[in-house]
């Protein structure tokens, strides 16, 4: 174990997950919305907003799914040391998966939940290169008031996601120290 | 109760309810199960809500609770005093103040807004469970969209009292997909259900977590010749004047007399303070 | 003019005062020690671990002090305590053939391997109050002690297994799932509706069992065995590479013999119900023997008789006293806004109705 693993938890766990989670319901509760967050440092290419997250949401009992270039021992142990959540490389049975939307395709195997359990599916947490707000797609649903805008990297995955409803995948999408969210009760109309 | 950690719960027991809480989210209606911890309050006095809170409260908030529309009702004032101490939050009894409400049996009459949330106490939180005591029956029924049997037991309600006969916990469909059971606030709060702040709701004995966006679409069931009517006492309230708010009856002597008040203590306060603020101006 | 009731955090205050003024009752009377409790009062005690699901002695004597003997109420506290507390792991299945047995009964034998141990029962105490006991005397004399058995004492539905008499248990390696930490989900297998029963409501469990007894899902239960006493609890330790004892526990365990099942092609066997629960619990045992064997009908392949003790999600659902008290107790709290909602209701459907009523009268050839 490198001394860097050690580095890049929250140093005041229960308060920043507080904060950090409310940041996380803040943007899956209104998807469109970006938010800033704060308190992980994880090795690269994990961005603070997917160390973050994966602090806030991750441990013993939440499989985690290393897509591409985001599994590498470095990661791996640090999200060992921090959360102590056990890696998984079945995406079947990811809890939440990491990665950029190219290392995570195809999504058709993640698990989507059952009819009588849809709750039982992945949280992708997609990284991005940017997330600029009033961007991209036009999307529309719960949570929005009329319609918002998300910068997302496809249109087609998430309107095909969509029409899975109530079962389906839900997606964070993380830029740096920034956060964005689109649950399976989205609609996306395309940019 | 240094004791404890922040907000009482571990922090594993806190992932697991906010994980709950987000899927929740992104399916608005559905009750997620979630392994309810046994809480220092009993089972039935709000150990949902109050999961819930201690997973979503931060130490920057403030927090307010109501029971039956009062902040000054006993197990609201338990609660309360829980969380100042375990979280060491600062509490308000205005709902403008507020940034996180935990509520039983009531929506606050002043609308809420964007930057707030709100926590539902729920005892059942089964809308069908009256009509189908098993489980394993009405999952298979939310997962199938069947909900004739409810459709039928309004329907009866109707043949028989010539009105639908539920006044409190009325069931609500979301988005055109789950019904809901909205908690057992008085129907008059059912148009509510649709706001700008984050809804969510805990049943710790049930072990259920559900949950609305701001601005999802939450609609009474009905009939096309029998609409839904919110309706309420038709008295305004004797303290404020309010003629828009809920009221509580209270009985004030053995004679038959009886007197209307706001249940919400905090839109009546609020309403005599300006009344009185307006008479001062007109003084002065 | 009329001013909203207030006060309640005044009330609970003095509330609370109250009651920690009646818990010690007559300070002239020596207050009680948890000593005492854990000592004088021990099947209470059992009680409270095997329901609260902790097994701590000292801690369930406090709570039964705390709740001034509210056994409900001290289960409550222990559980509410159990839930905080850091989880280090899992020890290995304990080894109930290895038991240092202080009671050893068997229904369906006169002799056996191991003997018959009757142990500190009631069963034969004639229920006649003593007087001696209010005159707070003498330690009594110490009972005359046998020698106990050496070694293992072996299960008698073992006896019965190695003749193929009775179904036997697959060994099982999988890890159960935890009733604490995982909502129930329904159906449930053995294993998790074992660990529902076993910190079930004593009183609950008892009424079923005995509805089985009367023919709602009769099973025809034999006691094969009861035994009670101390039992090893073992734990791996990875950084040693092998399991230290490190501690022990008393435990009751009942395995019943039931009403054999067998078909053209299979012999007849017997069939098990088991129960195994914290401390000396026979009552407890035996009801949860007889209820789990009662909710074994399917994959025995019996009838389901529509009994109460057969219904898995009815026991499972209702068991838990803590769950079950809470939500009766609840209907205490105010709920003027939803009673409100229903006057108002009835009040509208009454002046509809006796409107309609009126407009009859008046219309006499319409009111025939």
């Amino acid at each position: 174990m490198s001394a860097d693993t050690l580095q890049g938890g929250f140093a005041d766990a229960p308060r920043e997950a507080a904060r950090a989670f409310r940041a996380c319901l803040d943007v899956m509760a209104r998807p469109g919305t970006i938010a800033e967050v704060s308190g992980a440092v994880p090795p690269a290419p994990l961005s603070i907003g997917a160390g973050v997250i994966l602090l806030t949401l991750c441990d013993p009992d939440t499989p985690v799914y290393l897509a591409g270039r985001m599994d590498s021992p470095e990661i791996r142990q640090w999200i060992s040391f921090h959360a102590g959540a056990p890696i998984t490389e079945t995406r079947a049975e990811a809890s939440f998966a990491f990665g950029t939307w190219e290392a995570l395709l195809p999504l058709a195997e993640f698990p989507i939940g059952s009819a009588e359990y849809p709750d039982r599916s992945t949280t992708l947490v997609v990284a991005l290169d940017r997330l600029e707000p009033d961007m991209g797609a036009r999307i529309s649903g719960p949570g929005i008031r009329d319609v918002a805008r998300l910068p997302l990297p496809d249109t087609e995955a998430f309107q095909d996601n969509h029409l899975l409803y109530p079962q389906g995948l839900d997606f964070f999408f993380t830029a740096g120290a920034r956060i964005a969210a689109l649950p399976r009760s989205t609609k996306v109309e395309g940019v | 109760m240094t004791d404890y950690n922040f907000a009482y719960l571990d922090e594993q027991t806190k992932r697991m309810i906010r994980r709950a809480i987000l899927k929740g989210m992104a399916i608005p209606g559905y009750q997620v199960p979630f392994a309810s911890r046994e809480m220092p309050m009993p089972y039935g006095w709000g150990t949902g809500g109050v999961q819930v809170s201690a997973a979503v409260l931060t130490p920057e908030d403030c927090f307010k609770v109501i029971d039956q529309g009062a902040d000054d009702t006993t197990n609201a004032v338990s609660i309360r005093r829980f969380f100042e101490k375990t979280a060491g939050v600062a509490v308000t009894e205005r709902t403008a103040e507020a940034s996180v409400i935990q509520t039983r049996h009531r929506i606050p009459e002043e609308a809420l807004r964007e930057d707030q949330i709100i926590v539902y106490q729920v005892p059942i939180p089964e809308p069908l469970r009256f009509l189908e005591p098993r489980e394993t029956e009405t999952r298979k029924m939310h997962s199938l969209e069947e909900y004739g049997l409810m459709h039928v037991k309004l329907y009866e309600d109707i043949a028989q009292h010539g009105n639908i006969a539920t006044a409190y916990a009325y069931p609500v469909k979301v988005e055109g997909r789950y019904v809901m059971d909205p908690s057992p606030i008085p129907k008059f709060d059912n148009p509510k259900l649709e706001m700008d702040a984050i809804q969510l709701f805990g049943a710790g004995r049930e072990q259920r977590i559900y949950a609305l966006p701001p601005h999802t679409k939450v609609v009474s069931l009905d009939f096309e010749d029998h609409p839904f009517d919110p309706s309420k006492a038709d008295h305004p309230c004797a303290i404020c004047g309010a003629e828009d708010s809920y009221l509580d009856e209270v009985i004030t002597d053995d004679a038959g007399g009886r007197m209307f008040v706001c249940s919400d203590t905090d839109y009546c306060r609020g309403r005599v303070e300006a009344a009185a603020g307006a008479k001062a101006e007109d003084a002065a | 003019m009329y001013v909203a009731v207030k006060g309640g955090e005044k009330a609970i205050d003095n509330a609370h005062a109250w009651l920690a003024e009646e818990r010690r009752g007559d300070p002239q009377v020596p207050e009680l020690s948890l000593a005492q409790i854990r000592e004088q009062m021990a099947l209470a005690v059992n009680r409270v671990m095997s329901e609260g699901s902790l097994y701590d002695p000292d801690l369930a004597a406090l709570a039964i002090k705390q709740s001034r003997g509210d056994l409900i109420e001290a289960i409550f506290l222990i559980r509410a305590y159990r839930t905080t507390l850091p989880r280090f792991g899992a020890t290995r299945p304990i080894e109930t053939g290895e038991m240092r047995c202080e009671r050893r009964v068997s229904a369906t034998f006169k002799d056996l391997p191991g003997g018959q141990i009757l142990g500190p029962t009631f069963d034969y105490t004639h229920r006649l109050l003593d007087f001696k006991l209010a005159a707070e005397g003498e330690a009594p004399q110490p009972a005359e002690e046998a020698e106990g058995s050496a070694g293992p004492v072996p299960h008698v539905t073992e006896f019965l297994n190695r003749d193929g008499l009775i179904e036997s248990e697959a060994r099982d390696e999988a890890v159960p799932p935890d009733l604490t930490r995982a909502p129930l989900e329904l159906p449930a297998n053995r294993a998790l509706r074992l660990q529902s029963l076993t910190r079930g409501d004593e009183g609950f469990l008892l009424g079923l069992a005995y509805s089985t007894q009367r023919g709602y899902a009769r099973n025809h239960a034999f006691v094969g065995e009861l035994r009670i006493g101390a039992v090893a609890i073992e734990m791996d330790i990875p950084e040693l590479g092998f399991a230290v004892e490190i501690g022990e526990i008393t435990v009751t365990e009942c395995e019943t013999v039931n009403q054999f099942k067998g078909s053209k092609t299979e012999p007849p066997q017997f069939t098990r119900g088991y129960g195994l629960v914290f401390g000396q619990t026979e009552r407890k045992a035996i009801s949860m023997a007889l209820v789990d064997r009662a909710l074994r009908w399917r994959e025995l392949g019996e009838e389901n008789q529509g009994a109460p003790a057969q219904d898995e999600e009815f026991v499972l659902s209702h068991a838990d006293n803590i769950q079950a008290t809470g939500f009766l107790e609840h209907i205490k709290l105010p709920h003027y806004v939803d009673f409100q909602s229903e006057l108002e209701l009835i009040r509208k459907i009454r002046a509809e109705a006796e409107a309609y009523q009126a407009a009859q009268s008046k219309t006499p050839e319409a009111a025939e």
